[in-house]
């Protein structure tokens, strides 16, 4: 039996509490990029995959992923976390630390679909879509890379979640995007971010937890630990210098949209290769991501597909660069299983180029059938009535920015359906404006 | 010269705008306020706390306007702003007993007048 190691349970536990942040700081970073009306739902949208695709994630969904099964799925062995105890699983550390450390990465995973559907998805809609995903899409891609599944046994590459996590989302986002259509003011009018500063700090606080993400996911307080941990320091400060002078080249200003646009490009291509790659590799990889990226944004933006907020261009091309880069980039010098393509692998560059198409092929048509599926009991989207008030007093019932002026205090008595006359406090708006 | 002035649906605004536009009215000043129209009130719930917002988020269009650019406008208005519920706005149309141009000190009909070189 493996003996529980001490320092390694101490990495571990900071880490799941790293990557949990990733959630509320998506929040915020999707948050300040839609209009003011939308900020309180598009805040929710990540907050409440702590929910649903946690609670799943326990009951099912981390048995579907690493439980003993075939190389395409796990099992129900571990469904309900029947025997997740307090023994050494995945590492020197207990099973039950695993498990809720993989549950942070299904969380996030899930919520990054959202920044494609934002300010028109009715919520319940988006509710069961994710909490499916989860567990049909995210449980059985997360097995076949990190549950012993084909990928693992073909060899493919990838560190903390290039393909489990951002490919895969990114497959879903696009065909969800595709699949609601484009807001109704999209490409007719101008759709600005409402705060700026808010997709910054969930920018930053992305970062603070993608040293979890990618250092924790060496499994262990270890040099590899400490490996990831450089190189996810390291890969999104060159992706951020890029962007930078694409920047200044294409219009004479650094934009902080951008900016913050960046440095999860960065993270994002950094995390296959994190624990796999040099130092110096790891800056050249996060130059070179920014390149892709930035296109993709600017050319996405000119066409009909309304990936509100970049998911594609963002996950799915910076992952996919990633992933491809951790083939050419690898060595089994800094503790890769296997040499990449610039160390005399060619082949390697092969194997990541299936696992991405796979995550792709499965995500994108298990999640096109998944929201069929849910449009027979349920809309996708609210009416256009409710898409032009803003979703946060329809879904919500909140304002994200409530001034207060013209509310009236319902004392309890009055919310009694009997009283027709509602009780109400304070001063009575004057009638004569109409 | 008139003052022509409409209360319209935020989300209207941008419609509204474009409508003008089309009908060649330049020189228009907005205002966001807060107005109640007798639409239904919303119910929103903070914790405990359940309020009824009586007054919902309006914009304020003010336009100054020659006699005979009074129908254009308050016709693109109209057709712009109405999505047929109730707290689509108002549109008031008030006399005005003179207007100034800052710039030139130009009055009345003249100063209300847009100055197509402004527009280059």
């Amino acid at each position: 039996m493996t003996p529980i190691d001490g320092a390694d349970t101490a990495w571990m536990l900071i880490s799941t509490a790293l990557v949990l942040l990733m959630t509320p700081a998506l929040a915020f970073f999707y948050g300040g990029l839609v209009r003011g009306k939308n900020a309180l739902n598009t805040m929710m949208m990540s907050v409440v995959s702590f929910a649903f695709v946690g609670v799943g994630w326990a009951l099912v969904g981390y048995s579907l992923a690493f439980a003993e099964g075939t190389p395409w799925l796990g099992s129900f062995a571990r469904a309900g976390l029947q025997g997740v105890g307090l023994e050494a699983f995945g590492g020197k550390f207990p099973h039950v630390l695993y498990m809720a450390y993989q549950g942070t990465f299904a969380i996030v995973t899930a919520a990054l679909i959202s920044g494609a559907i934002v300010e028109r998805m009715r919520f319940s809609a988006y509710i069961a879509f994710i909490t499916l995903w989860s567990l049909v899409v995210y449980a059985p891609v997360a097995h076949w890379v990190w549950g012993g599944g084909w990928l693992a046994t073909m060899g493919a590459l990838d560190f903390a979640g290039g393909t489990v996590v951002h490919i895969n989302a990114a497959a879903a986002a696009l065909v969800a995007a595709a699949m609601m259509g484009p807001r109704k003011d999209y490409a007719r009018q101008a759709i600005l971010p409402h705060n700026v500063p808010f997709v910054l700090l969930g920018a930053g606080l992305l970062w603070f937890g993608w040293f979890g993400f990618n250092g924790g996911s060496a499994y262990a307080a270890s040099p590899g630990a400490a490996l990831a941990f450089a190189n996810t320091f390291l890969a999104p400060m060159a992706t951020l210098l890029v962007w930078t002078l694409l920047d200044l080249k294409r219009s004479g200003k650094v934009t902080a949209v951008g900016a913050a646009t960046a440095m999860v490009v960065g993270l994002v291509a950094i995390t296959p290769a994190a624990g796999l790659v040099s130092p110096i590799s790891a800056l050249a990889l996060g130059a070179f991501a920014a390149v892709p990226s930035y296109y993709a944004i600017l050319f996405r933006s000119r066409t009909r597909l309304d990936d509100s907020l970049d998911v594609v261009a963002a996950h799915g091309v910076g992952g996919t660069v990633g992933a491809l880069l951790t083939g050419i980039l690898a060595e089994k010098a800094w503790g890769s299983p296997a040499d990449g393509l610039l160390f005399g692998n060619p082949r390697q560059l092969g194997i990541q180029a299936v696992a991405v198409l796979a995550a792709i092929v499965f995500s994108g048509a298990v999640s096109f059938v998944l929201l069929k599926l849910i449009s027979l009991f349920v809309p996708l989207r609210v009416t256009p009535r409710e898409e032009g008030l803003g979703l946060d007093v329809t879904q919500h019932g909140e304002e994200g920015y409530a001034r207060g002026e013209g509310a009236l205090l319902i004392l309890p008595e009055a919310s009694k359906p009997s009283s027709s006359t509602a009780l109400v406090a304070g001063l009575q708006p004057e009638g004569g404006r109409s | 010269m008139k003052l022509v002035v409409a209360v319209i649906r935020p989300d209207k605004l941008n419609d509204v705008l474009e409508a003008l536009f089309r009908a060649e009215v330049r020189g228009l000043t907005i205002t966001r306020v807060d107005g109640h129209g007798g639409e239904t009130e919303r119910v929103e719930n903070y914790r405990g706390t359940t309020v009824k917002m009586e007054l919902s988020e309006k914009v304020r269009i003010e336009i100054g306007v020659s006699n005979h650019f009074v129908e254009p406008t308050v016709k693109a208005i109209l057709a712009a702003a109405a999505s047929g519920e109730v707290g689509d706005g108002k549109i008031f149309v008030l006399p005005v007993e003179k207007v100034y141009r800052i710039r030139t000190g130009e009055q009345d009909e003249a100063a209300v007048t847009p100055v197509v070189a402004a527009l280059a």
